[in-house]
């Protein structure tokens, strides 16, 4: 499936030295949800800001569905929507108006049909008439994901979409994700919440210090990174790891009263029978045993840990 | 969509005079109340008192400067708030995100700043008519020097709403530049009344050329040739659309 979005050799390099970004390569396919993770400072926001045009490159190449988003501005930045990370709307203007003025600023005839849907999807419909100011922070927030599919984008950006945001309005916009994507409509997030990532997205890249470190299919990524626990609680604490152990990686956590093992989930031989039966001959005792696959926010900090 | 946005112009220009409807105190009736106390003191108090300047009586001599005064300071704060604002507030985003050109985004803030500028120098023209007894001798001059001052400084304005990185930079021009400029610019007096060298000074004052060639529009007289007050206009109204080419097109205080 060709691109929708593709960027080569981005690099943001500000007059102070800072490298914002370096190097970048991505390519987003058409209609997939794609989840940007990493820390703050990160570049994440920098490079949505540069595709949406807001913040200029240094160096590099975007195409927007085929379009440069520097030669041909018009027909790329009309297939992008943009939520930002902060709010910023004219607080002074009514919803329907904000709303309707973002569809014109982006080149689309009037659409009282389309804007009523939408603002109705968001919960919207009832205060149209509200100006911004009169509305609770979760209200702009939905105001600001209308203003930015006014013009029905093929492409949307939501820079850190659910912080400080209450349980309603992102449940909400998560149905609004799963509605957008049957419609066809690409997204690509970024989060701190992993584990929206990890439920919505069919891929994820994790970018640190400006550079891409990897992109992979979400759960090839679970499945290749992914490691898993074996937690015992056990019956006595344990001062220390005995020497007959040292066999299996293991640790002690919670003052010596839990054992736990870590291994590789895709591996043939787990050692985890061979470490069960040592431990009963051995005589060491245990009252409850749990296994837990790692999260993506496991794999995350550990990237990330690892790259520093 | 065409090769040019006009759903884009239009939702700014809209948007822009909508928040002139909106504040719409601030924006006619105070310039006009302001005015009409000019008229009061300068025209009907002091003006009683004085000569005829150039054949004119004092009050209808003012009337050209009065507009031009208000012309200047209206069209530099109406576009610079206009592109100001959405920087302080963070909304410009959106206008840069857009596909809009530079042209687009200066045509619509531009085009509503400069109308509405042009607006109000007609109700101020309209408010005077009920204090002195004036005429337009070239009517259609009288608008190209209207129309021309209202665009050449509501660029001038926008340029300086690009460049203000706080409130205070956003007056401290109109207040420190624009203002003195404007009364030292021949809007209460013919600069002949000067004595030298300040007629010569005055000559550097490029006020002076502007309420001349309105003031002729009017009268038939003033201070320089009306060609002169043309081409300055003119050439000031090409400095400012040079500079926001620049701007644009290094994206200086609008892009990091």
């Amino acid at each position: 499936m060709p691109s929708i979005l593709s960027i080569s050799a981005l690099s943001k390099h500000y007059k102070s030295g800072h490298k914002a970004l370096d190097g970048v390569d991505l390519e987003i396919a058409r209609g997939e949800i794609f989840a940007l993770l990493g820390p703050n400072g990160a570049g994440k926001t920098t490079l949505i800001s540069i595709v949406c045009g807001t913040v200029t490159m240094t160096s590099g190449t975007i195409l927007v569905d085929g379009q440069d988003i520097a030669r041909d501005f018009r027909a790329a930045r009309q297939r992008i929507g943009l939520v930002p990370q902060e709010v910023a709307v004219d607080i002074f203007a009514t919803v329907w108006n904000t709303v309707t003025f973002s569809r014109g600023l982006f080149g689309r005839a009037p659409d009282p049909a389309y804007v009523e849907q939408l603002l109705r999807d968001l919960s919207l419909w009832e205060k149209r008439t509200s100006k911004i100011i009169e509305l609770s922070g979760g209200m702009k927030r939905r105001v600001m994901i209308a203003k930015a599919l006014s013009h029905e984008p093929d492409l949307l950006f939501l820079d850190e979409p659910t912080a400080g945001v209450d349980v309603n309005l992102r449940r909400d916009m998560w149905a609004l994700v799963r509605k957008l994507r049957e419609k066809g409509t690409t997204i690509i997030l970024t989060t701190h919440y992993i584990e929206e990532a990890e439920e919505m997205a069919d891929r994820v890249g994790v970018i640190d210090g400006g550079r891409i470190l990897l992109v992979e299919d979400k759960a090839a990524l679970m499945r290749k990174l992914g490691k898993r626990r074996l937690t015992l609680a056990l019956q006595e604490p344990m001062a220390a790891i005995p020497e007959a152990l040292a066999g299996w990686s293991l640790a002690l956590e919670d003052g010596g009263c839990r054992l736990v093992y870590s291994f590789d989930a895709e591996a043939d031989d787990t050692g985890m029978p061979a470490l069960l039966r040592r431990l009963g001959e051995l005589g060491i005792d245990f009252k409850d045993l749990d296994t837990s696959r790692s999260s993506l926010e496991d794999i995350f900090v550990d990237l990330v840990e690892r790259a520093a | 969509m065409s090769a040019i946005n006009l759903h884009g112009i239009w939702a700014i220009y809209r948007t822009e005079m909508a928040r002139t409807v909106r504040t719409v105190w601030q924006s006619i009736a105070t310039p006009v109340i302001t005015t009409a106390l000019y008229f009061i003191v300068f025209g009907g108090a002091i003006g009683s008192r004085m000569q005829h300047v150039g054949g004119v009586g004092y009050g209808a001599f003012i009337v050209p400067g009065l507009i031009m005064l208000t012309l200047l300071t209206q069209s530099i704060s109406n576009a610079s708030v206009g592109i100001y604002f959405p920087k302080f507030t963070g909304t410009v985003f959106e206008i840069l995100s857009a596909p809009l050109s530079a042209i687009e985004a200066v045509v619509a803030y531009v085009g509503a700043a400069a109308t509405k500028s042009v607006l109000i120098g007609l109700i101020i023209l309209l408010t005077s008519t009920f204090f002195t007894d004036m005429h337009i001798l070239h009517p259609l001059w009288m608008v190209a020097f209207l129309l021309l001052t209202s665009i050449a400084f509501s660029l001038f304005g926008f340029i300086i709403g690009i460049w203000a990185k706080n409130f205070e930079q956003l007056a401290i021009i109109p207040a420190l530049v624009v203002t003195p400029l404007t009364f030292l610019g021949g809007a209460f007096y013919s600069i002949d009344m000067l004595p030298q060298p300040w007629r010569t000074v005055s000559l550097f004052n490029p006020v002076v050329y502007l309420v001349s060639g309105f003031r002729w529009s009017f009268y038939g007289i003033g201070d320089v040739g009306v060609a002169a007050s043309l081409a300055f206009t003119a050439g000031f109204m090409a400095a400012c659309l040079a500079l926001l080419w620049w701007i644009f097109r290094t994206g200086w205080r609008l892009k990091p």
